[in-house]
């Protein structure tokens, strides 16, 4: 069954990488149309005729496209993923600079969405028809429906324009930026702020973090609760199921391990699905709660026609997403070997 | 007598059963009221919003930032105009969306996934490597790249969703398909000499299309919700365009001082999509073959 379970990866990794060099390919082409020309805005709109062809040739937009393809290509593999055309810093030193304040904000979301989507699922499956459950199912909908911009703003108005428990906006309140200012060693402000004992900035990032992470949390809270529900209501079905309960075994593990760790494994996938839409739902939220992350950084270098930066943002998307996507087919076929058939 | 009986109920078509389910289901029912409610809206809105002008954009500076009131009960925005009426005016906007954007998406996506399903084999896989990429890449992501290229507007962001959107509708039309070409109506169709083609146009198609409606159906609200969100970064709607996600994003800074202004567009955007994905829930449960025999009793 091991070597089922190898197979299994192998095949996934090798789609994987064509799918890759597909989005490459796809997103260099289309990059490339864009009609405004690369070297005028890498120079700027004072530059003279000289300096702009200095920069043609700086960038090598001299060569044929597709030596210029294969040339990305290569630094895509050896860590050069281009200049950016405003700041004129390597791109993949930019995209991970603004990386860990975006992870940030997506794991917490997405560890919200589990601890709250998975036991609200299970409770409305299992008492199915309920008060409980119509919660359930409606927390399920108004989840995938309500637009996280627009949810953002309310929690703004209630808990910072209301209520005065939370900050607006940024990652760190001024006066602690100045007195107990967080030294960056992961990028992560939480975890820097702890391990240098600095929970004066410790709390103060995490206050900060609270209303963006609950923000993007609703449409993952959306999908797990309604997956997790309609999983177990079919698992509860099973004649497994009645025949534990005709032993005698308690209800709550019936529940817990006989029926959730079945009904888990679909949960699964939708974590996957969920954080793929982390990475673009955190373009909207970022906006609004003036967080320096990805982004924010996607959105300028699409307003500034910085193709550079938008290729990197998306092949950098990409792989984050095929990832983690890759990593929960591998532990759902390991769970499940059903899985590694289809 | 009982025959007759029995042959009166079997005659009730797959679509009078669907909608007796759904009448019994509050939930689903609820969500059918409201989106009926916005088509009307939708359709009516010049006569329905009480200052049609200014929700078409027309400024009326002295009445900015009006609290809601018995004249404008979703208040003012910054230009002075009437929210109720912008909002009224944006589910025009909105409707067309997620028509245009479904219609297009399924008609890119479903003949491909017909072809992929009736042929199979190479032109199968082909179509279907196709979609695997399409489908292992975050499709927003995908729709502000090629909008960051075809530039800002409401008309590209519907395409750029659409070009992202065909491969689910691909996938659903493929396993219909793939069932389909088993028939014997398909056998026989084939036995007397008709062309791939018609059975394609004339049998496998109309068979299929059940199915890739009620997913269409299910998927506008993420249409809705999609193209609002393009519009609130910038890419969608232009101003003076009454789209809600646009609405939502000029009134942004205004949240703390004038709470109305992006509220109601919001909550707008918030109640269209609450109701397609009550009644796409409702639909799915109803069409499940595993809860279906709840449906004929």
């Amino acid at each position: 069954m091991q070597s089922g379970l190898a197979k299994y990866a192998a095949r996934r990794l090798v789609l994987a990488l064509f799918v890759l060099l597909a989005v490459v390919t796809f997103t260099f082409i289309v990059a490339r149309v864009v009609p405004s020309d690369p070297a005028e805005l890498y120079v700027g709109p004072k530059a003279t005729a000289a300096q702009r062809e200095r920069a043609q040739l700086e960038l090598g937009l001299n060569r044929p496209l597709y030596v210029q393809y294969f040339d990305y290509l290569r630094g895509l593999l050896t860590g050069n993923w281009g200049i950016s055309l405003k700041g004129h810093t390597s791109v993949l030193r930019d995209i991970l600079t603004y990386l860990p304040a975006t992870l940030e904000i997506i794991i917490l979301a997405n560890v919200i969405a589990v601890l709250v989507g998975i036991p609200l699922g299970v409770y409305s499956a299992v008492k199915k028809g309920s008060l409980l459950d119509q919660g359930g199912r409606l927390t399920a909908i108004a989840g995938v429906s309500i637009p996280s911009f627009w949810f953002a703003l309310l929690l703004q108005l209630l808990f910072f324009g209301t209520l005065h428990i939370l900050p607006l906006e940024g990652r760190l309140s001024v006066i602690v930026a100045i007195y107990y200012p967080v030294k960056t060693i992961t990028g992560f402000y939480t975890l820097d702020s702890l391990l240098t004992l600095n929970f004066v900035g410790f709390v103060d990032s995490l206050r900060h973090l609270i209303l963006p992470a609950i923000a993007l949390a609703t449409y993952p809270i959306g999908l797990i609760t309604r997956m997790t529900r309609s999983m177990m209501i079919e698992v509860l079905r099973e004649n497994y199921i009645r025949f534990a309960r005709a032993n005698g075994i308690i209800e709550r593990v019936i529940i817990f391990k006989h029926a959730l760790k079945n009904a888990i494994v679909p949960t699964l996938t939708v974590l996957g699905l969920s954080f793929a839409y982390s990475i673009t739902g955190a373009v909207l939220i970022e906006i609004i709660f003036g967080w320096p992350g990805l982004g924010t950084y996607t959105l300028n270098a699409i307003i500034e026609a910085d193709y550079p930066a938008i290729l990197g943002v998306t092949i950098f998307g990409t792989i984050f997403y095929i990832v983690i996507n890759l990593t929960l087919d591998i532990a759902q076929s390991y769970i499940d070997p059903r899985v590694r058939l289809t | 007598m009982q025959l007759k009986a029995a042959q009166r109920i079997r005659r009730r078509s797959e679509v009078q059963l669907i909608g007796a389910s759904i009448r019994r289901d509050a939930l689903t029912m609820a969500g059918f009221a409201i989106i009926l409610l916005f088509v009307f809206v939708a359709i009516f809105a010049p006569f329905l919003a009480p200052y049609p002008n200014e929700g078409a954009g027309e400024p009326n500076p002295p009445n900015k930032f009006l609290p809601p009131s018995y004249a404008h009960p979703f208040g003012t925005d910054y230009l002075g105009r009437d929210v109720l009426s912008r909002v009224i005016l944006g589910s025009q906007v909105s409707l067309v969306v997620a028509v245009v954007v479904i219609a297009l998406a399924i008609l890119i996506g479903t003949p491909l996934g017909a072809v992929a399903g009736y042929f199979g084999g190479k032109v199968d896989e082909v179509i279907m490597r196709v979609t695997d990429v399409f489908l292992s890449f975050p499709s927003l992501l995908l729709a502000i790249i090629l909008l960051a290229t075809l530039g800002p507007g409401l008309t590209n962001a519907m395409i750029s969703l659409s070009l992202t959107w065909w491969p689910w509708y691909t996938r659903l039309m493929r396993a219909q398909a793939l069932s389909l070409r088993e028939r014997a109506y398909v056998d026989a169709a084939k036995v007397i000499g008709v062309s791939n083609l018609w059975i394609l146009l004339r049998h496998v198609l109309p068979n299929a299309i059940t199915p890739v409606l009620v997913q269409g159906t299910m998927d506008m609200s993420s249409a809705i919700l999609a193209e609002a969100g393009l519009s609130f970064i910038g890419l969608g709607a232009q101003a003076p365009s009454p789209e809600w996600g646009l609405m939502v994003s000029t009134g942004r800074i205004y949240i703390l001082n004038f709470w109305w202004f992006p509220t109601f567009p919001g909550l707008a955007i918030f109640a269209v999509a609450v109701a397609f994905n009550l009644l796409g829930d409702g639909l799915r449960e109803i069409l499940d073959p595993k809860t279906r025999r709840f449906v004929q009793q």
